[in-house]
């Protein structure tokens, strides 16, 4: 086994996660790869159906092989394979391994359970404190995530708690036992703007104290932009364009990333600026085309487009930028802009 | 209750909308939720007005009660030239057929059982056709609003994505040719490439019928990007009334200088994030006296508490009601 100066603390090979529906097989996660340093963060941006939930579940074991389900390829957490554990050496993992912040922090708690109970039932199980161990930990955790009062909060049900106060508890619980990776699934998505800062300034601060690694999904491309250390955009289950987050904000390579960027509404535009749009739906994820999955609503496709699924590979328009396109808005002109990047994708 | 001013009014000028002092409170048992304490507001023909707000702040309430869905606790409501309060319900029907809304969630929006060609014609259904042909009104209007009338006519809800459901309650709305359209929240259960397509389109209606829309969000940018003016509120009170080009660089009243620092960006990764202390927004069942935002607000003294600050002209089409700025 490693010991974590050896590499990196997660790392997510060729990763598949298919579901089988009665209207087919669903690729959710279709070979993606990605590493996590720890007290790195790292964002995954894409709109609904890229797959970005799923992975995020799957990467922690929440989705495994079962019925319906077959997940394939390797999500190595300090050197051990997550889906090779047994389901309930699995469940060991969360917690003091793994923390999860989930968008809907009204759903992440049990109604029916005091916030302490919350905080003081993964302390006991996983840590086996004592009661007022327990206690005495869960008052820490509250102060540490910002909420006044944690000793009266301890005893109140999520009902009585604000919307950014209860993601402040789903935080806590998840730090509870100090995970040394943390995935955040839209964890502000469905809070107001100003809590929302507060929400991801809380998470960046601790992040940075503790060194613990981060995974921070989210469709909100501006949320990534200014807290992540890298970027991976998804589209259709498959990972179009990772770097580092600045450049890849500042000088997208892949169509779709640029196409994106340029649909948000900025600030710093005069009031009716007409938005740039993508044309199109996103595909069938039944029936996913076969070359590249962008290239139906792309205006640089070609026919080694439609043909060829174009792989994630480095290119020189900075360091560790890696795009899947055959055409990519290379800012570098030593690269001839039409050809295509590597002679066979490995799609299948 | 006394509202925010009126300051912000033009009252000499042609309005399609015009509201003055409205109320909306809410009984519930603990005492009363005053959502939205004196709105006062006017709407120019072709105007966008941006209503911009956190939840909680009047604004959708405040949206809905100018609909009369349910009429409004207190003050006025004119649509051109016609009060709609007091009005019987049947009058009022009619009347407010010029006026028209859409909803943040489009898929709930429209009757699940019903195909989309009877959907998006429902008003004309209801007030007649006048010497329209109904099979080409309804592919023309499906087309103007983007949609291919051939593959999405006789489709029920479930069967569009929640974009095409937005383009079907847009086109329910605009069928009847309505003066103004108040949009709550419309893009923002939309993934972004959608959200700009809406956005666009309502732009494109909105030039093409001369609407008067209240766009009623929570997010900066895309109130900028669709209004000419825009009004801050917090709850219920009206903090700052402003030109839509000036929102990013002018704003003055401490709490729009508050959203507009919350809008995530780029340039959040170059400064040290502070950890916070949780900030409750107050109770609207016991709003604070005085200014209502002074609870969260840096420039706040005892005359905050005291008195109630009134809308003042700052700059030509900028007014804000603060003691201290």
């Amino acid at each position: 086994m490693m010991t974590p100066s050896d590499g990196p603390l997660l790392v997510v090979d060729d990763l598949h996660t298919v579901f089988h529906t009665p209207r087919g097989e669903v690729r959710a996660v279709d070979g993606v790869s990605f590493q996590v340093a720890a007290g790195e963060t790292l964002g995954l941006v894409g709109e609904s159906g890229s797959g970005k939930s799923v992975l995020g579940r799957t990467v922690m074991g929440l989705i495994a092989t079962g019925p319906a389900t077959t997940v394939s390829g390797q999500v190595l957490l300090d050197g051990r394979d997550v889906h090779a554990l047994k389901p309930g050496q699995r469940r060991q993992l969360w917690g003091p391994e793994i923390g999860m912040v989930f968008q809907d922090p009204m759903t992440s708690l049990n109604p029916v359970k005091r916030v302490g109970t919350h905080l003081t039932e993964t302390l006991r199980r996983h840590l086996h404190c004592s009661r007022k161990e327990a206690t005495e930990r869960a008052v820490d955790l509250l102060n540490q995530v910002g909420i006044p009062e944690p000793v009266r909060r301890l005893t109140q049900y999520p009902h009585e708690l604000s919307g950014g106060m209860r993601q402040r508890v789903v935080i806590a619980t998840a730090l509870a036992c100090d995970p040394r990776l943390l995935i955040a699934d839209e964890p502000t998505t469905a809070l107001d703007v100003t809590v929302q800062k507060q929400i991801l300034d809380l998470l960046a601060s601790l992040v940075s104290e503790r060194t613990m690694a981060m995974i921070l999904i989210s469709h909100d491309l501006g949320a990534v932009a200014g807290r992540t250390d890298r970027v991976q955009v998804m589209y259709a289950g498959r990972t179009v364009e990772a770097g580092p987050t600045r450049t890849v904000f500042d000088s997208p390579d892949h169509p779709y990333t640029d196409a994106l960027l340029a649909s948000i509404p900025q600030l710093s535009d005069q009031p009716h600026t007409v938005l740039r749009t993508i044309e199109g739906n996103p595909p069938d994820m039944t029936r996913p085309p076969r070359g590249c999955r962008f290239g139906p609503r792309c205006g640089r496709a070609d026919d080694t487009c439609t043909d060829l699924m174009p792989a994630l590979v480095a290119v020189p328009d900075g360091p560790a930028r890696q795009v899947a396109c055959h055409h990519p808005l290379l800012s570098i002109e030593s690269l001839e802009p039409n050809a295509p990047l590597t002679e066979a994708g490995h799609g299948r | 209750m006394a509202g925010s001013g009126t300051a912000h009014l033009r009252p000499g000028q042609p309005r399609a909308l015009a509201v003055d002092d409205l109320v909306v409170e809410f009984p519930v048992r603990r005492g009363t939720v005053h959502a939205v304490s004196g709105l006062n507001l006017d709407l120019l023909p072709g105007e966008t007005l941006g209503i911009l707000g956190e939840s909680g702040c009047g604004k959708s309430s405040a949206g809905r009660a100018i609909m009369q869905l349910p009429p409004p606790t207190g003050g006025s409501v004119r649509l051109g030239e016609v009060e709609l309060t007091g009005m019987k319900a049947q009058p009022m029907r009619k009347a407010r057929s010029r006026m028209q809304l859409v909803l943040q969630d489009p898929v709930s929006a429209l009757n699940p059982r019903r195909k989309v060609k009877d959907l998006v014609v429902e008003g004309l259904e209801i007030w007649g056709w006048g010497d329209r042909d109904r099979a080409t009104f309804v592919d023309s209007l499906l087309s103007s609003v983007g949609l291919d009338p051939e593959a999405v006519r006789d489709r029920r809800p479930h069967e569009l994505s929640g974009g095409q459901c937005q383009r079907v309650c847009i086109a329910r709305s605009i069928a009847l040719e309505p003066d103004v359209l108040i949009c709550d929240e419309p893009v923002s259960s939309l993934d972004v490439s959608v959200q700009a397509q809406i956005l666009n389109l309502l732009e494109k209606a909105r030039e093409r019928l001369g609407l008067s829309m209240v766009f009623i969000a929570h997010d900066v940018a895309v109130v900028k990007n669709i209004s000419d003016r825009v009004m801050v509120m917090y709850l219920g009170k009206t903090c700052e009334v402003l030109p839509s080009a000036d929102l990013e660089n002018a704003a003055l009243h401490p709490y729009t200088r508050l959203l507009l620092a919350s809008v995530p960006s780029e340039a959040d990764a170059d400064r040290e994030a502070e950890p916070t202390t949780a900030v409750e927004m107050p109770s609207p069942l016991d709003p604070p006296s005085g200014c209502r935002f002074r609870t969260r607000c840096v420039l706040a003294t005892d005359r905050c508490a005291a008195e109630e600050p009134l809308l003042r002209e700052m700059n030509p089409g900028q007014f804000v009601a603060c003691h201290h700025v």
